[in-house]
C-alpha cells in the first residue's frame, strides 16, 4: 500500500483489492458500501455542524459582533451543544397532520442532499462515484429536496407551512432551469459530464479563467441560482421568518427540524463544491501555463485543501450575500429568473458554444 | 370573532390566516386577521388591545408628577417626547414659563430621542424585509446615545426625565461633548445605512410603489408624523404649532409626495439628518440657569380643559386634559399616533402581497403598547 | 423595455449590490469594530453611569446613621406603592416622644424608577444606586429594609 496525501487512487485501489481477495465478491461489495456510507455520515455531520458554526461567526463579524464564545475555545462547541439540545427537544406532534408525510419530508429533504455528495471529487481519486453523467446525475438528485419541502408544507396542516412550500415548488421549478443552464454552458466547454474529466480538463487553468466572458457569467448565474436552490438568502422566501414564521418548518422540532437546518448547510456545502469544481477546477492546483515553478508550488499543496478551500470561499461568498441583502418577493424572484437570468443564460450557452467552435478560450 | 371574520372573505378562494399577536413582524402583540387569495392580501383587520393596561383610567388616579412615569411605557421609544407632551400641557395650564435652558435641553434630548426611534425603526424595517444585518448596526448606533440618557438622565430606554416646571435634574457636564461627538460619528455612519439598504436595487424593489396612500386619504385617515409626510400631507407639528425651540431653530419639513413605503422610509432616514442639524444648532447654545422652576409639592390644575400637540417619532401626540380643579385629573386622553396610522392599513395593503404587507405595517413604524395605552 | 434600458439596469443594479456587499464586508475585516462587551468577565471593569436608576438605597454613613425621618412624602409620592414606611414611637432621653422609622419597606419588583422619590425627600435621605443585578430565586427577596440594622437618624437632620 503506498498512502498518498496528493492521490487517493491506489490507496482506493488497495483497499478494494484487499476486500476482494480476503472476502466474496457480494460482502465485499456491501463492506465498501457500509465503509463509504460511515465516512460520508460521519463527513455530513461534521461538515454541516462546523458550517453552523462557521455561518454564525462570519455573520456576527459583518453585523459587529463576536458571535459565539460560550462553549469550548471561541465557541467551537456551540454547534454540537446545539445538536444535543435539538436531539433531546419533544418531538411535537400535530393534530390532523398526515402523521406519515410529516414524518417522511425530512428524510426525503436529508437523503436528496446526501445523494449529491456521492458524486463529488473530494481530491484525486477520493470520489464515491466517477459517472460518465456527474453533472446531469447532481442535478437531478438535487432538485428531490424540494419534494421533502412541499410534503413537509403540505402534511404540517398549517397555512404558514403551506405558503412556504408553495413558495419554494415555484422558486425550484424556475431556478433548477438556470442551475442546469449555466452547467451546462460549462459543460460545452469541457465537453463532458463526468466530474473527473471535468476536472483533469482543469489542469492547465480553471474553467473561469479560460471560457473568460461565459464563463464568468456562468458563474454568476450559477451563484445567484444555487443561492435561491438552496433557500438561502436573499432567496429564503420558503421560509421567510419575517413573513411566515419559520416557512415549510414551522411545526417541525427536535431533530426533525435538525434534519431540516442540517439539510440547508449541506446543500450549500454541495451547490458551492460544485461551483468550486466546475469553474474553479476543483482539488485541482492553481496552474498557470509557462510557469513551472509556480506550478510546482501550487502542486505541493494536497488536492483535498484545494477543494475545502475553494469551497469555503465560495461558502463565505454566499454567506456574504445572505447577510448583506434583503429578502425578493416572490413576484420579483420569478421576473429575476424568467426575465433576467434565463434570456442571459441562453444567450450565453450559444456564446459559450461559438467559443468553442472557434476556439476562442484559451 | 371568528364568524365576523368568515364573512370578510368574498369568494371560495381566499381563506385567512392569523399574522400575531406572536408574529415576528408586527413588533409585538398586535394581530392582523388576514384574508388572502394565494399570496395576494384581500383584506386586512387589526385587532389591537393585547397590551391594553389602561394607562388614561391610571393617570385619573395619579398626580400629575406621577403620571409622567405611565407616559413613559406608552411610546417607550419615544418617551421623553410622550413626557414632554404632559409636562407642556400642565405647564401651560398653570400660565408656568420654564426657564431657556430647559426649553433647550428638551429640544436636544427630545431630538436625540427621535433619532434613536428612528434608528431602532432603521432596523426592524430592514428585518422585516430580511436584511438581517440592519438590526445589528441601527442598535450599534442606537446604543450610543442610550449611553447620553443614561449619563445625564439615568434612564436608557425610559428616562422619566420631564417633570411639571423642568427636568429632575441638571443634564452630566459631560453630556455636550458626548453630543457632539455622536453627532460626528453617525454623519459618518448614516451614509453606510443607505449604502446598505436604500440604495439596494432588493430594497428600491420591495419598496418603490409598494402600500401606496394618496395625500387626500392620508389627511382621510389621519395619518401624521412621517407616514403622513410621506404622502405629502404636511402635518410636522414643530412647524406648525411650535413647542419648546422649534420656532427658533432652522429645520426643514421633510416631504415626500409618492406616498409609497419608499417615501415613508426616506422621510425617516431624512429626519435623522434634519435632527441632527437642530442638535447642532442648539447644542452649544445652551443657556446657563435653573433646570426647573420651582413647584408646588402638589400640583392643582385650574378647572377646564387643556389641551397640547406635541411631534412625536411616529406622528402627531396630544394630549387632552379635563381638570376639575383636583390634584387628580378628572380625565387623560392620548391621541396616539400609532392607532390611527394604523387604520390606513387596510386600503394600504389592498391588493398586494403578504410580503409587502409586512413592508407597510414595518413602514408605519407601528409602536404596540401606545396603541393599546 | 429596450435592450439599453435591460443592460443598464442590470449594471446598476449590480452596483447597488456591490456597494451593500462593500459596507458588510469592510466590516467583517476589521474584528476590531466590535462592540460586544463581554458582560460577566468584564464586570471587574464595568464602571456603570453614576446617575443610572438601578435601584433606591438608602445611604449610611460610618456611623451607622442615616437621615430618613419617617415623614412618608416618599410613600404619599410613589405612584404605585413600591415604597413602606413603618415607624414607631419613641420616649427620647429628654421625655419627649418621637416618631422615627422602624422599616423603611422597598419592593423593587414593582418600583417603575420614576425617581419621584429621591427628587422630593425632604432631608436626601434616598438616593439612586448603580446597581443592575437584581435577579434572585425568590420573589420576596425583592422585598427590602432599606434602614440597616441598628441604624440611627443622623444628628442635626429634623
Amino acid at each position: 500500500m503506498n498512502f498518498n496525501i496528493y492521490d487517493f487512487t491506489s490507496f482506493n485501489q488497495w483497499i478494494d483489492n484487499y476486500l476482494y481477495t480476503s472476502l466474496s465478491p457480494f460482502w465485499a461489495l456491501i463492506v465498501e458500501m457500509t465503509i463509504i456510507g460511515l465516512v460520508f455520515l460521519t463527513g455530513y455531520a461534521l461538515v454541516g455542524l462546523f458550517l453552523v458554526y462557521l455561518e454564525r461567526k462570519v455573520c456576527a463579524l459583518m453585523q459587529n459582533r463576536i458571535g459565539p464564545n460560550r462553549v469550548g475555545p471561541f465557541g467551537l462547541f456551540q454547534t454540537i451543544a446545539d445538536l444535543i439540545k435539538l436531539l433531546l427537544k419533544e418531538l411535537i406532534s400535530i393534530k390532523q397532520a398526515d402523521k406519515l408525510l410529516f414524518n417522511l419530508a425530512p428524510f426525503i429533504v436529508i437523503i436528496a442532499s446526501f445523494l449529491c455528495i456521492a458524486a463529488i471529487p473530494f481530491a484525486k481519486g477520493l470520489h464515491a462515484m466517477d459517472f460518465n453523467i456527474g453533472v446531469f446525475y447532481v442535478m437531478a438528485v438535487s432538485s428531490m429536496g424540494v419534494v421533502g419541502i412541499l410534503i413537509a408544507g403540505w402534511s404540517s396542516n398549517n397555512k404558514y407551512s403551506l405558503i412556504g412550500a408553495m413558495r419554494s415548488g415555484a422558486q425550484i421549478v424556475s431556478y433548477e432551469l438556470s442551475v442546469g443552464l449555466s452547467l451546462i454552458t460549462m459543460v460545452v466547454l469541457a465537453g463532458s459530464m463526468q466530474f473527473s474529466t471535468i476536472v483533469e480538463a482543469q489542469s492547465d487553468g480553471w474553467f473561469i479563467f479560460k471560457g473568460h466572458i461565459s464563463s464568468v457569467i456562468a458563474f454568476i448565474i450559477f451563484m445567484i441560482a444555487s443561492t435561491a436552490e438552496t433557500n438561502r438568502g436573499p432567496f429564503d422566501l420558503a421560509e421567510a421568518e419575517s413573513e411566515l414564521t419559520a416557512g415549510f418548518h414551522t411545526e417541525y422540532s427536535g431533530i426533525k427540524f435538525a434534519f431540516f437546518f442540517l439539510a440547508e448547510y449541506m446543500n450549500m456545502f454541495i451547490v458551492a463544491a460544485i461551483a468550486a469544481t466546475v469553474f474553479w477546477g476543483g482539488w485541482m492546483p492553481l496552474h498557470i501555463g509557462g510557469l513551472d515553478g509556480f506550478n510546482h508550488v501550487m502542486d505541493f499543496i494536497p488536492p483535498f485543501v484545494w477543494f475545502f478551500g475553494k469551497t469555503f470561499v465560495i461558502i463565505f461568498l454566499m454567506m456574504w450575500f445572505k447577510w448583506t441583502f434583503p429578502r425578493l418577493r416572490i413576484d420579483q424572484l420569478l421576473t429575476l429568473e424568467w426575465k433576467y437570468l434565463l434570456p442571459i443564460n441562453l444567450l450565453n450557452v450559444l456564446l459559450m458554444a461559438l467559443m468553442v467552435l472557434m476556439g476562442w478560450h484559451f | 370573532m371568528v364568524e365576523e371574520v368568515q364573512n370578510k372573505i368574498d369568494t371560495e378562494e381566499e381563506y385567512t390566516i392569523n399574522m400575531g399577536p406572536q408574529h415576528p413582524s408586527t413588533h409585538g402583540v398586535l394581530r392582523f386577521v388576514v384574508s388572502l387569495k394565494g399570496e395576494i392580501v384581500k383584506n386586512v383587520q387589526p385587532h389591537c388591545g393585547y397590551i391594553h393596561r389602561g394607562i388614561e383610567r391610571m393617570c385619573e388616579k395619579l398626580t400629575y408628577q406621577q403620571i409622567i412615569h405611565l407616559t413613559d411605557r406608552m411610546d417607550y421609544l419615544s418617551a421623553h417626547i410622550n413626557n414632554a407632551a404632559v409636562c407642556l400641557t400642565v405647564e401651560s395650564a398653570l400660565d408656568i414659563e420654564v426657564p431657556e435652558r430647559v426649553k433647550y435641553i428638551r429640544t436636544i434630548i427630545e431630538e436625540l430621542n427621535r433619532i434613536a426611534s428612528h434608528q431602532l425603526w432603521w432596523c426592524a424595517f430592514g428585518m422585516d424585509l430580511g436584511g438581517l444585518t440592519c438590526f445589528f448596526y441601527g442598535l450599534r448606533d442606537r446604543e450610543k446615545i442610550l449611553d447620553i440618557f443614561e449619563e445625564s438622565t439615568g434612564g436608557r430606554l425610559i428616562q422619566s426625565y420631564n417633570c411639571p416646571g423642568g427636568l429632575m435634574n441638571d443634564i452630566h457636564p459631560n453630556f455636550q461633548q458626548k453630543v457632539k461627538d455622536f453627532i460626528k460619528y453617525f454623519r459618518k455612519v448614516l451614509p453606510e445605512y443607505d449604502q446598505l439598504l436604500t440604495g439596494n436595487v432588493i430594497f428600491q424593489e420591495r419598496t418603490k410603489k409598494v402600500g401606496y396612500i394618496s395625500k387626500e386619504e392620508a389627511i382621510n385617515y389621519g395619518l401624521t408624523g412621517p407616514s403622513g409626510r410621506g404622502s405629502g400631507f404636511a402635518c410636522d407639528v414643530r412647524k406648525r404649532a411650535p413647542y419648546h425651540m422649534y420656532d427658533k431653530v432652522n429645520f426643514k419639513e421633510i416631504l415626500y409626495t409618492e406616498g409609497d413605503t419608499l417615501a415613508r422610509y426616506k422621510v425617516r432616514i431624512d429626519e435623522m439628518w434634519e435632527s441632527m442639524n437642530i442638535i447642532e444648532q442648539l447644542i452649544d447654545n445652551i443657556p446657563e440657569g435653573d433646570f426647573a422652576v420651582k413647584m408646588k409639592p402638589i400640583i392643582k390644575l385650574p378647572e377646564g380643559e387643556f389641551f397640547q400637540r406635541v411631534e412625536s417619532a411616529r406622528g402627531e401626540l396630544d394630549v387632552f386634559i379635563v381638570s376639575d380643579g383636583n390634584k387628580n385629573p378628572y380625565r387623560v386622553k392620548f391621541r396616539s399616533p400609532n392607532l390611527v396610522n394604523l387604520s390606513a392599513i387596510n386600503i394600504m395593503s389592498k391588493d398586494q402581497k403578504i410580503a409587502d404587507l409586512v413592508a407597510i405595517s414595518g413602514s408605519l413604524d407601528l409602536v404596540i403598547p401606545c396603541m393599546d395605552r | 423595455m429596450n435592450v439599453i434600458g435591460y443592460i443598464s439596469s442590470i449594471f446598476k443594479g449590480v452596483i447597488s449590490l456591490l456597494k451593500g456587499m462593500k459596507v458588510t464586508g469592510s466590516y467583517f475585516f476589521r474584528p476590531w469594530t466590535v462592540v460586544t462587551q463581554k458582560y460577566p468577565e468584564n464586570r471587574k471593569t464595568l464602571v456603570m453611569y453614576e446617575r443610572m436608576k438601578g435601584e433606591i438605597v438608602m445611604p449610611h454613613n460610618a456611623n451607622n446613621e442615616h437621615k430618613c425621618t419617617g415623614c412618608g412624602i416618599c410613600e404619599i409620592n410613589c405612584p404605585n406603592g413600591t415604597i413602606e414606611v413603618i415607624s414607631k414611637q419613641i420616649q427620647t432621653e429628654e421625655g419627649k416622644k418621637k416618631r422615627i422609622i422602624d422599616k423603611h419597606i422597598y419592593r423593587i419588583g414593582m418600583c417603575t424608577f420614576c425617581g419621584l422619590c429621591v427628587k422630593t425627600c425632604p432631608s436626601n435621605a434616598l438616593a439612586f444606586a448603580p446597581n443592575f443585578e437584581h435577579a434572585v430565586f425568590n420573589r420576596a427577596k425583592l422585598t427590602k429594609v432599606l434602614n440597616q440594622e441598628g441604624s440611627v437618624l443622623e444628628k442635626g437632620v429634623e
